[in-house]
């Protein structure tokens, strides 16, 4: 660990622009496309990966050094950036409780990116988030996947409008007027969406019902959070009724559904391994990720959203739980790297250490799952970010 | 070989233990005793609920009739100490007043409560069962086992004389702070705890002076009787504060009044462990995977078990269930040691440290002969995400089995766990009876 963190330190006093040319070598290299190399090389270069494999590292490299190397981490859901780590009404931004539709709310109106928990999750290796409105009314707003990087949320941003964040079952309740009632919830998305399937904006925009459209054109998918599973196959109909690409979010009992999740095609971003068993969770089991992995159902994992301690859970945690409950070691890498990616439409950029992705690599000085690890080193864009020891 | 050499001592054994005795040997596991240095190929053997002998598997000798459990390729350790715990749907104090003594926590547990089979799988074998953190005092604490259980009763540590056990619950900083007659401020919450106390220690001099004069104690005033238990050192005040001006004012506090203190939480305990270890007052500490969450704790940090280690304060840890889940306690530990506090310490954190908290460190806590036979059998490294309890035994039975369907679906979740699930199957029971 010594010789890394020198490596490191050596980088940081020479070089640290993002146009550096960075060899990082690993005593084991997870690639997430193909088998994981030992003694592998990545190399970096202009912010993209250049070359992976075994061999020599080429002059005119900084070279980085870990016992274990992987792409950086996904989290496929969070409200991190949004919702702040003081927990504070002035810097809780996921949820607007004056209205139970809003689907013109963007995140991208509302990110920090220099916020603690955006910092803190980047520590421990994840480099891409999709984040923004989180669970709480019927529609809380739109969501995006952004970098952990960046002073600002234009330079952190992939995909500035990626879902629009709806919640049904109790989470949804207004504590007065509607939606009162799961019918009534369904009812009000019923009708805002044959607004939108009517909708022309020829004589007046309407930002709301606009919001709908992109979902029915299929612009932007539906990101339901829901755990019940009678609410789960509710969202499968109203998907099926007009049509619309959803993703399931948390569905805690998708493990009494998975024929009907498997026939439909939809994807599962599912809750965070360690989500306490309460409430609308009840019924929750630490073998979700690997039932859905037995039904042959596309899932990844997500640090979610809580509303107390922590404020936020860290992704590398919940995978390394899961690794521990069914999944295998790749299985549960993959649920926070390439899965990840394909599940959130950006597995052409990231998500795994193949040639022309960007440059995103997270550094660990053992099993990264393992409680007693450390993350050592995060790069993204080809830039060495955080050299914390966490 | 050794075995034919010893018969003679065996028989000796055998004959001087009753033959109703249950004995039972583990054989073979790794051997974490807590109080001496780990053995490898080891043999713990228990005898009516207590621990008989622990050893290397090559000098214990297995008394004859004992059930033989082939503990190959496991670890064996304590039970875990959970030195703070909400489990069981527990209650305290009211709305009524800041300061409420008089509440026991053992008027409010449901023993049916699915939290208590969940605990069991996750390797806990005693806990300090609380009320919550929203009075400056919310009432007195039940110190338990996790037994297998139907009636409250079932869960209880007695004393010699036959009474449960417990500790005091208090707490500072924001939690208690709301509209009067709650505190308003930080002083206002020292105020109102400095003036009970007070009246308690006046209320216990008349005692003192009417015992002494023969003649009619003072009407009987169960939360100064509370009180003086914390004073006179028989209760343990377990204490609820994070930020490092709150754990000073409770450290001033206990020294005024002389209880003895057990920190919790103490998400700020990193900036004043040398204060702390000065005090000799005990820390009971939890991580959880960010700071923040609350002001108090934006300073919580993984590194507080390894400062605190470094000023050599006494160093356990707690579940806070449903804070984090019992499921997990064996994470507490880990993530100390991730932040640099010795293997050894967080093990002992987890055990022995926290019965020195709640005073059963004569009972339980490690794996000494004489002891009570808590244990957990584990299917690797205690400090390892991929290990799981495989069992867990209390007063030498077994209260858990991973590999009892029923028991697992309590260690993994789904379908009804979340249900009084005992209460449920009985029910089910009497009316397939009836």
């Amino acid at each position: 660990m010594n010789k890394v963190l020198f490596a490191i330190t050596a980088l940081l006093l020479f070089h640290s622009s993002s146009t550096a040319q960075i060899a990082v070598k690993g005593d084991m290299v997870y690639t997430m496309a193909g088998d994981p190399i030992e003694n592998g090389v990545v190399l970096l270069r202009n912010g993209k990966i250049e070359r992976v494999g075994r061999f020599d590292v080429p002059s005119g490299y900084e070279v980085i050094e870990a016992a274990v190397v992987t792409p950086g981490l996904i989290d496929a859901h969070t409200v991190v950036g949004l919702a702040g780590y003081l927990n504070q009404p002035e810097d809780q931004d996921q949820v607007e409780r004056s209205a139970p539709m809003q689907p013109e709310l963007r995140a991208i109106d509302a990110y920090n990116p220099r916020e603690a928990l955006v910092t803190w999750v980047r520590g421990f290796g994840v480099t891409t988030i999709h984040t923004g409105h989180g669970p709480g009314v019927l529609v809380s707003g739109q969501t995006m996947i952004v970098k952990t990087v960046g002073n600002d949320v234009q330079e952190a941003v992939i995909n500035p409008a990626a879902m629009v964040a709806v919640t049904l079952g109790n989470g949804a309740r207004a504590s007065s007027g509607s939606p009162g009632t799961r019918s009534k919830m369904i009812a009000m998305l019923r009708s805002e969406l044959i607004k939108a399937q009517n909708y022309t904006g020829e004589d007046a925009r309407d930002l709301r019902v606009e919001a709908f459209k992109a979902v029915l054109d299929g612009e932007m998918r539906m990101l339901v959070t829901v755990e019940r599973a009678h609410d789960i196959l509710t969202t499968l109909r109203l998907a099926e009724e007009f049509g619309i690409d959803i993703v399931l979010d948390s569905a805690s009992e998708a493990y009494l559904v998975t024929d009907q999740i498997k026939a439909a095609g939809v994807s599962v971003i599912t809750h965070p391994t360690m989500a306490r068993h309460g409430g609308e969770r009840a019924n929750a089991t630490f073998e979700a990720a690997s039932i859905l992995r037995g039904a042959d159902i596309p899932f990844a994992l997500q640090s979610g959203f809580e509303a107390y301690v922590p404020k936020t859970r860290v992704i590398l945690f919940e995978a390394g739980v899961a690794a521990a409950n069914g999944l295998s070691f790749d299985e549960a890498l993959a649920s926070i790297t390439i899965d990840a990616a394909r599940l959130l439409g950006v597995e052409d950029q990231i998500g795994s250490l193949e040639v022309g992705k960007d440059a995103d690599i997270a550094l660990y000085d053992g099993d990264p799952f393992e409680y007693t690890t450390h993350a050592i080193g995060v790069i993204i864009n080809g830039k060495l970010e955080s050299t914390e020891v966490r | 070989m050794r075995k034919h050499l010893l018969l003679g001592v065996l028989v000796v054994l055998t004959m001087t233990h009753s033959s109703t005795a249950q004995t039972r040997a583990f054989i073979g596991a790794h051997i974490i005793p807590i109080d001496g240095q780990e053995i490898e190929h080891g043999t713990l053997i228990i005898e009516d609920g207590q621990i008989l002998a622990i050893g290397s598997a090559a000098e214990i000798e297995i008394p004859l009739g004992a059930e033989r459990h082939n503990a190959n390729g496991m670890v064996i350790m304590p039970g875990l100490v959970d030195t703070h715990s909400h489990v069981g749907q527990v209650e305290g104090g009211d709305g009524s007043a800041p300061i409420q003594p008089d509440v026991r926590v053992i008027d409010s547990i449901n023993p049916r409560d699915s939290g208590f089979q969940k605990a069991q799988s996750g390797g806990v074998t005693t806990a300090n069962i609380m009320s919550g953190s929203g009075h400056l005092l919310s009432g007195q604490t039940l110190y338990v086992k996790y037994r297998d259980a139907d009636v409250i009763d079932d869960l209880l540590i007695l004393d010699d004389d036959g009474n449960w056990l417990g500790g005091i619950k208090m707490a500072n900083g924001t939690n208690p702070r709301r509209n009067a007659p709650f505190p308003g401020t930080r002083a206002k919450a020292a105020a109102l705890v400095r003036a009970e106390y007070i009246k308690a220690s006046e209320y216990g001099a008349k005692k003192a002076e009417a015992a002494k004069a023969e003649e009619d104690a003072p009407p009987l005033h169960l939360g100064y009787e509370a009180l003086l238990d914390a004073m006179s050192g028989k209760k343990v005040v377990h204490h609820h504060t994070h930020r490092h001006d709150d754990i000073l004012t409770v450290l001033r506090l206990s020294e005024e009044f002389g209880f003895r203190v057990v920190l919790h939480h103490v998400s700020d305990a990193w900036k004043v462990a040398d204060e702390i270890a000065a005090a000799g007052a005990g820390v009971s500490l939890i991580s959880v995977d960010s700071p923040g969450g609350k002001l108090e704790a934006k300073d919580n940090h993984f590194k507080s078990g390894r400062m605190l280690e470094q000023a050599g304060a006494l160093v356990g840890f707690h579940t806070d269930d449903g804070i984090t889940d019992s499921r997990f306690f064996l994470r507490q530990a880990a993530l100390a040691v991730r932040a640099g506090m010795s293997r050894e310490k967080a093990l002992f954190g987890m055990t022995l440290a926290g019965a020195e908290m709640i005073d059963l460190d004569d009972r339980i806590g490690s794996l000494t002969p004489g002891k009570d036979a808590d244990f957990i059998v584990l299917s690797g490294d205690p400090l390892s995400v991929y290990t799981h309890v495989q069992e867990t035994w209390i007063d030498g039975e077994r209260v858990f089995n991973r590999s009892n369907a029923e028991d697992r679906k309590y260690a993994t979740g789904g379908y009804g766990t979340g249900n009084d699930q005992a209460t449920f199957i009985h029910l089910l029971e009497r009316e397939a009876g009836q």
